[in-house]
């Protein structure tokens, strides 16, 4: 399937960058005319990725993450965020609801729930050593549909 | 993202304005702990009416709140949660947890 819309984005792995990659790929989502939930639902499925690169995949080293969103069509939305971090040995315990390898305490070990939850289909490739990609899936109803 | 503490009584505020994500939660959970471990509040209340959006790091927030207040041996109240922050947090459970009440309104029947 081809997309008719697509955008790239590159960025630091730095804490600060979380909103911009949020709101830079929900800026790029809007020209569907999303609901505010809808929005709200990528924003926040965005932001569980690109967190799980700077905590987990670079382990708050400084380096590379890649956005990909495409716009299909029938308002698909598919979003594609990658590291070349350490990758993810074990997925589907990562992807266990209050799993977290964090020690700080103060991980929920909820951002694969969150996703899961917030969108369609959530697919995770990643091998150790070699970097994770987390491609999220996302129809958006049709415009002016369930405007608030 | 900030954070402005009052307190009155035994209840300690905390308002929390912005956007709550893994980078903006570190400082404002330091200034909220160190603030209840000062003053050892009977009650807790996370205000999160200025917050304009919300991850899992929010859920983070709570649950290290929650049990703050737990040691403290208080209570931890949240309140004023618009729709999609609501929305994250149930997908925690944290309705559950944490008493959340939406302007007096306990949210505990619409589930």
């Amino acid at each position: 399937m081809k997309a008719i819309n697509e955008m790239k984005i590159t960025f630091k792995s730095r804490s600060i960058n979380e909103g911009f990659a949020r709101t830079a790929v929900s800026a790029f989502v809007a020209a569907l005319d999303p609901t505010v939930e809808e929005l709200s639902d990528i924003k926040t499925a965005v932001s569980e990725a690109v967190t799980n690169c700077i905590v987990h995949g670079y382990k708050e080293q400084i380096a590379n993450i890649y956005i990909t969103a495409a716009i299909y069509p029938h308002n698909l939305v598919v979003i594609k965020i990658r590291d070349k971090g350490c990758g993810i040995e074990d997925i589907e315990k990562a992807m266990e609801p209050l799993y977290t390898t964090s020690k700080s305490g103060e991980r929920a070990g909820l951002g694969f729930a969150v996703m899961q939850s917030l969108c369609d289909k959530v697919r995770v490739a990643s091998r150790a050593g070699g970097g994770t990609t987390v491609t999220l899936s996302r129809k958006i109803s049709s415009k002016g549909e369930e405007d608030e | 993202m900030s954070v402005r503490i009052y307190h009155a009584d035994e209840i300690m505020t905390a308002y929390l304005d912005g956007e709550i994500d893994h980078h903006g939660a570190k400082n404002i959970r330091e200034e909220i702990d160190e603030a209840a471990q000062r003053s050892h509040p009977d009650v807790l209340v996370l205000d999160f009416k200025e917050v304009s959006f919300m991850d899992s790091s929010g859920i983070g927030l709570v649950m290290g709140r929650y049990s703050l207040m737990q040691e403290l041996g208080g209570q931890l109240r949240v309140v004023n949660l618009s729709g999609h922050i609501k929305k994250v947090m149930k997908l925690a459970g944290l309705d559950r947890l944490a008493v959340i009440e939406n302007g007096g309104r306990k949210s505990e029947s619409d589930q």
